[in-house]
């Protein structure tokens, strides 16, 4: 017998504190993997974000900085600029990039900051207990909307990829899931492909990851296939997968 | 030895140029410098002024409230700083845009069409230098020839034909004299 | 002697960050600091160092939070609406120990404010400004020469004791031009020792983690007061003052800043109308001289505060005298500005009428 998938040597052997049925871990798993693979675990350096995701810091076997809400891009950039020869990346989850933190990720685009946004998007607010989040669905309970989000008080959920798809500056702008299979091995690939174009010098480059939030969705947490239903019901005909932006063979290293 | 000059006009006569190359030329002379431009609710109406002070001793107060000299370029910057001279001050009108005369007997006064002699050298912007060579002249408080020196070291880019017209400028300026 | 040249104060200030090491800086454009940015987008390059003009205030105290994680020596400046803003960053690089530098060219407030020079961001500077439990080391620099000179004691004590720092002035220190000399050590970041604590490649050693959190039961408060020992150290061994003709003085103006150079000049006018003045100016607000105004006030028996802020460094100056002396005040907020005579008037007023109190002028 043989260990064929053991742990990357980029996530530390700790108990991690994410929910039963949360997608961050898996995540946390294919960004460890794709720095092994590309042998940049010495010269990484993570932005954590406040959220679920505040803890990341003690996962990851590279350098972590964790600053404030929304501007781990702000964070990033001042890193990036400084240490051109680290590796930087950004985690981020839908209230941190998509509400407090807007102008930061649109501006870091618009600079096309030569760093790796992962971006996971569930939907909701973790840790803060279940708010409307800039991406919660028409109709989806919140907390802050306990008859599901209208239209007419809160808007509409903000899709991101599409947003920035329009920014000159942005390289690589894909959004997966995580929901499934086949959904977790495109996911790792388009991480590859976020840190590769980094290593190249190409420029700004974002993977926007549908993730599950059972806590905080009230779905059943004796049964994840209802929150894995969420995502593919529910978000997946608002929030479509696909590469939105591929820029990076055009634009060439810097 | 203490002078402190305020310097006003329209925004695009020189005030802030002619301002930074006084205290240049002073500090070039060894004395004790400040300039302080106005860029607050002063500015509103397109208007500029400046504070220098020139000074063998440490400057203290770079904002100059009671001018030992004022240079007025514009009607708007007589009615304002007229009254602030010092008594025994000396008060340069720039003739050429300004029809009122001055009112206070208790200071003296150097009416200099500047603008006309600019003119007549060929380039208008070269007013303010005229004033600079009155100002010079009259006061004594430093020479022609030091502000002169100053033009090359506040303007880098100086074509050697617009540094020789400033310079004649300056000095036309200072054949003005005191009655 | 170095030679002197005739320089703004803002560009003072960001020449004297070049030459004190600074190799990042980032900041947004507002009024009357916009001469530090200017300067800086040319000067950074040309020492290998980076500038970034940021999206906002809040992103570029950001940026400095994520640049001076590294170990470098970074800037961002701003005037009174603009550091409003940034208070949330400097929070939390005093919450994460990173030694970081601050230019806050002052102007009239609160709000929009006007773009004139004040000092109505004493309490801000002094006091924190933004939340929890921190200080920050504040200079008020009273000339262009300060301007250039004192960035370097900045980054030497915010590094040392590993805390924000600030410079203070208002927009006229910031704006006019004087004669500067620069008389301290020109520092080359590449020859300084890397922080121990600094991320960036790690290899051969463990993981590096900054952050400013500790949800662990009892683990914060150990933290902080851990941190509250280096501000008494600061408190015990950086403070700096300078005083005038005071040996004599029976009435103490205290002022700092462009305030303080009115008040050299009133000080003068008073001694020729035969009024023992002397000007007693904080370099560093915080620490506030508080031990030597102490000492000063078991002899002087007068105080006159001059401030272009509605009260702020009176308060100051009332816990160091504790009421020893009579502490007057002479205020002027909202981008106002005294004139010595004003000034010397006030000193006249209280040392031969015997004016109990002087509030705002007008």
């Amino acid at each position: 017998m043989q260990l064929q998938n053991k742990r990357p040597e980029s996530l530390l052997d700790v108990k991690m504190h994410y929910c039963p049925g949360c997608g961050h871990g898996t995540v946390h798993r294919l960004i460890a993997e794709a720095m092994d693979e590309l042998g940049i675990r010495t010269r990484t350096i993570g932005v954590g974000p406040v959220g679920c995701t505040v803890f990341a810091d003690a996962y990851f076997n590279c350098d972590m900085i964790q600053g404030a809400h929304g501007r781990g891009p702000a964070e990033a950039t001042g890193i990036k600029r400084v240490k051109p020869e680290t590796i930087v990346f950004s985690y981020q989850g839908d209230g941190d990039l998509a509400s407090i933190g807007m102008a930061e990720i649109v501006h870091t685009a618009i600079r096309s900051e030569n760093i790796t946004v992962i971006f996971v998007n569930n939907a909701i607010y973790g840790m803060t207990g279940g708010q409307m989040a800039p991406t919660t669905l028409i109709g989806q309970r919140a907390t802050t909307c306990p008859d599901g989000r209208t239209a007419k008080q809160a808007g509409y959920p903000i899709k991101m990829c599409e947003l920035l798809a329009t920014i000159d500056g942005a390289t690589y702008l894909e959004r997966t899931t995580v929901h499934n299979v086949p959904g977790v091995v495109k996911t790792k690939t388009a991480i590859r492909k976020a840190f590769q174009n980094q290593i190249d010098g190409k420029g700004f480059s974002m993977v926007e990851i549908l993730s599950m939030c059972p806590t905080n969705w009230g779905t059943r947490l004796d049964n994840p296939s209802e929150a894995v239903k969420f995502v593919a019901e529910g978000m997946l005909p608002v929030f479509p997968l696909g590469v939105y932006k591929d820029a990076g063979a055009a634009k060439g290293g810097l | 030895m203490y002078q402190g000059i305020r310097i006003s006009g329209f925004g695009g006569q020189g005030v802030i140029s002619a301002g930074v190359l006084l205290a240049q030329a002073g500090m070039m002379e060894g004395k004790e410098v400040s300039f302080f431009p106005a860029y607050g609710a002063e500015m509103r109406g397109g208007t500029a002024n400046c504070s220098i002070v020139v000074a063998s001793d440490e400057v203290s107060t770079p904002i100059v409230s009671s001018p030992d000299t004022a240079i007025v370029f514009n009607e708007p910057s007589l009615a304002k700083f007229e009254p602030a001279v010092k008594p025994g001050g000396l008060l340069i009108i720039n003739s050429s845009l300004i029809n009122s005369r001055a009112g206070r007997a208790d200071i003296k006064t150097l009416y200099v069409p500047c603008n006309a002699i600019a003119a007549e050298l060929g380039n208008a912007k070269v007013m303010n230098m005229v004033a600079l060579g009155a100002f010079a002249a009259a006061t004594g408080a430093m020479s022609v020839d030091a502000i002169a020196r100053a033009l090359p070291k506040v303007y880098k880019k100086l074509k050697p034909e617009v540094l020789e017209l400033n310079v004649k400028a300056l000095k036309r300026g200072a054949e003005f004299k005191l009655n | 002697m170095a030679e002197k040249k005739l320089m703004k104060g803002n560009e003072a200030l960001a020449e004297g960050a070049v030459r004190a090491g600074c190799r990042f800086f980032a900041g947004y454009p507002i009024t009357p600091q916009n001469e530090i940015p200017e300067y800086m987008s040319w000067r950074q390059p040309q020492v290998g160092g980076a500038f970034v003009q940021a999206e906002s205030e809040v992103s570029a105290i950001n940026m400095v939070y994520g640049a001076a994680a590294t170990g470098t020596r970074c800037m961002t400046s701003s005037s009174s609406p603009g550091m409003s803003l940034k208070q949330e960053g400097i929070s939390y690089c005093a919450g994460a120990d990173l030694p970081i530098f601050i230019g806050n060219i002052m102007r009239g407030g609160p709000g929009l404010g006007n773009i004139a020079g004040s000092q109505g961001d004493y309490w801000q500077a002094t006091r924190g400004g933004g939340h929890g439990d921190y200080r920050t080391f504040v200079m008020a620099p009273a000339s262009v020469t300060e301007m250039g000179n004192f960035p370097h004691k900045c980054y030497e004590v915010a590094f040392k004791y590993r805390i924000p720092s600030m410079i203070l002035a208002d927009g006229i220190i910031g704006q006019m031009m004087e004669p500067v000399e620069f008389t301290t050590p020109e520092i080359d970041p590449a020859a300084l020792p890397v922080p121990e604590w600094a991320i960036g490649v790690n290899k051969n050693r463990a993981k590096r983690v900054v952050k400013s959190y500790d949800l662990r039961e009892g683990c914060l408060e150990v933290l902080v007061n851990e941190r509250a020992k280096r501000y008494r150290q600061i408190e015990a061994s950086e403070v700096l003052y300078e005083e005038k003709m005071l040996d004599d003085a029976e009435i103490a103006i205290v002022a700092y800043g462009i305030s303080a150079r009115v008040s050299v000049a009133a000080m003068k006018l008073a001694r020729e109308k035969g009024l023992k003045a002397g000007l007693f100016r904080p370099i560093t607000l915080w620490p506030f001289p508080k031990a030597r105004l102490a000492e000063l006030s078991n002899r002087i028996k007068k105080f006159l505060v001059v401030e272009v802020s509605l009260g702020q460094l009176v308060e100051d100056v009332q816990l160091s005298s504790c009421g020893r002396a009579d502490v007057h005040l002479y205020a002027r907020p909202g981008g106002a500005i005294m004139t010595a005579d004003e000034v010397c008037r006030a000193v006249e007023n209280i040392v031969k009428k015997g004016a109990k109190e002087y509030a705002t002028a007008k």
